[in-house]
């Protein structure tokens, strides 16, 4: 397995990730990475859908905030530790996908796009009305929270060590599930979902697998997320803004392989960076993005990846 | 012993056309079973029915035994039956080889991803797409297409094969290379029931013929006796000799 080449790039980004600002010190480059790396996780587990299924899931925020949520409340009402309360729940929340998925997966195109988009509304407007959840202004952390990683400074650290990792999971995730017979399977139903039926593929079933595993990681991170910033409210965690950004990152980097995505993703961030110091006005990268996405999707379907590949098409064989 | 696949006394009606009308119909074991007739005689909703793109109104399905009315498609392919399309479908992304994969992995045999990959390699052997494997489907020729929908069928392992004219839009050279390409897959055990319009082929492929009309079964025998049947006949509108004319038309 670690003969592969693109196993040793996961490894040094993520490695890189860690070292760079830790060992400059530098907090500034510390939060812009964990944004960089919290879109890697976003853009590479909605991939799963679009990029492999073939489903244009506009709604995949709804995990992000969804397990952001629980981890928070587990954190502040029941007292748990960061780590439990974040796998717990990305498991509450693929859980849940699973439940949707059965639902929702029956649509295709258009209509399932809509149905995601439904979800994410759906369910703010529940949350904000959730009074356990603080209703519309959400859940407050103290900072009696942190203590148990060493203060506040101390955690924030360690919560940007910990989304790294999340990070370097998504893209191992990607890559096994590319390599495997269910990726297989998928990327059938992605390219022709009757055919992939008539030749056996039990479409139903891998689908709701995917959307509930395109959950996972993203809940997870947006546990950690929201408890290093101490706070979360339905706005900032059902950001319908980020769901489609998060689209554009998928598409930029090229939909369907694994790089592609972590690669659009870091070059959305910065992107995304460079436009809020212009200071033109605020969202203006949601301007940027959209005419991006445009751009794409008329003249580069393929994104970053489908051109590398056509360019050099060796290169497909260890760029994954 | 009980016939391979039976189909029951079924019918179909999309709104107010009766598409399949009490039909029955028997492949037995090791055969090669023709169904013809003209075009929206209801050939390809009957391979719909049998595969379960949808389900029949009334009549059943049984196949090597065991009820599949109503199954949905995949289910039904996991049990041995195959089909090739008549409008070819590929996974135009994939490979030629990662095609004929999804057949082998999702198939009768269920296999893991290698040993997929062994059977897709070996089956791109018989119809003759060794060369190609690397390919991405979308970029095959039409005859290349067809052969890949048959691979890809074949790549299962099924009990049963439906063959959904396979044969049009190919030239005469691709043809002779088609027929022998089926009657090779016979050879190996598979049971064959194909729609075909090149009259030509059929009569010298099949065993048994049945000939549908207007989504009921008109006639059924050996290929000489429905070339001479005149219902037969008088159903592909009088032509004296129904084979080649309709043939040209895929």
């Amino acid at each position: 397995m670690w003969r592969r080449p693109f196993l040793w790039l996961i490894l040094a980004v993520s490695l890189a990730f860690v070292l760079v600002p830790y060992l400059t010190d530098d907090v500034q480059l510390r939060e812009g990475l964990l944004l960089a790396a919290v879109y890697v996780i976003l853009a590479s587990s909605l991939n799963l859908m679009i990029g492999y299924a073939g489903y244009v899931n506009f709604g995949n925020i709804v995990f992000f905030g969804l397990g952001g949520y629980v981890c928070v409340f587990l954190v502040s009402e029941w007292h748990w530790p960061l780590v439990p309360s974040a796998i717990l729940a990305g498991v509450a929340v693929s859980a849940v996908a699973l439940l949707f998925g059965l639902g929702i997966l029956r649509l295709r195109g258009a209509f399932f796009a809509l149905a995601t988009i439904g979800i994410n509304e759906a369910v703010r407007q529940l949350v904000t009305n959730f009074e356990p959840w603080g209703g519309a202004t959400g859940i407050y952390l103290s900072f009696d929270a942190y203590e148990p990683l060493g203060g506040p400074m101390q955690a924030l650290w360690t919560s940007y060590f910990l989304v790294v990792g999340v990070m370097a999971l998504s893209l191992l995730a990607s890559f096994a599930i590319k390599r495997s017979k269910f990726g297989l399977g998928l990327i059938a139903i992605g390219q022709n979902e009757d055919a992939a039926a008539t030749l056996g593929v039990p479409t139903p079933r891998y689908k709701a697998l995917v959307y509930s595993a395109s959950a996972f990681l993203p809940a997870v991170a947006g546990g950690i997320y929201f408890f290093k910033s101490g706070i979360i409210e339905p706005g900032a965690a059902f950001n319908l803004g980020l769901s489609i950004e998060a689209i554009v990152m998928v598409m930029l980097g090229g939909q369907g392989t694994v790089i592609g995505p972590a690669v659009g993703a870091f070059l959305y961030e910065e992107l995304r960076g460079a436009l809020l110091v212009a200071e033109a006005f605020s969202n203006f990268q949601l301007v940027i993005a959209g005419v991006l996405l445009l751009v794409i999707v008329l003249f580069v379907p393929g994104g970053l990846m489908g051109f590398v590949h056509r360019r050099w098409p060796k290169a497909r064989s260890w760029l994954e | 012993m009980t016939a391979l696949l039976e189909v029951a006394n079924v019918s179909k009606r999309f709104g107010g056309v009766v598409a399949v009308r009490e039909l029955d119909l028997r492949v037995e074991e090791g055969e090669i079973l023709g169904l013809i007739g003209p075009n929206g005689a209801g050939k390809s909703t009957v391979f719909n029915l049998i595969n379960g793109v949808y389900p029949p109104d009334i009549g059943r399905v049984v196949f090597r035994g065991a009820d599949i009315t109503g199954a949905p498609p995949y289910r039904i392919a996991r049990q041995g039956l195959a089909r090739a399309h008549q409008i070819v479908q590929p996974l135009a992304g994939l490979t030629v080889l990662d095609n004929c994969t999804v057949g082998a992995c999702f198939g009768r045999e269920n296999l893991p991803l290698a040993a997929a990959r062994e059977t897709a390699r070996e089956v791109a052997e018989i119809v003759g797409l060794r060369g190609q494997l690397d390919i991405l489907a979308g970029q095959l020729t039409t005859g290349g297409k067809k052969r890949l929908e048959l691979a890809r069928a074949l790549s299962a392992r099924p009990h049963l094969l439906l063959l959904d004219e396979v044969l049009a839009g190919l030239n005469p050279t691709e043809i002779e290379q088609m027929i022998e390409i089926v009657r090779g897959i016979r050879r190996r055990g598979v049971s064959i029931l194909i729609i075909e319009h090149v009259m030509r082929a059929i009569m010298s492929l099949s065993d048994r013929i049945v000939v549908l009309n207007l989504g009921a079964k008109l006639a059924e025998g050996a290929p000489r006796e429905i070339a001479a049947d005149p219902k037969v006949i008088t159903a592909y509108l009088g032509e004296a000799e129904p084979a080649d004319d309709a043939g040209a038309n895929p």
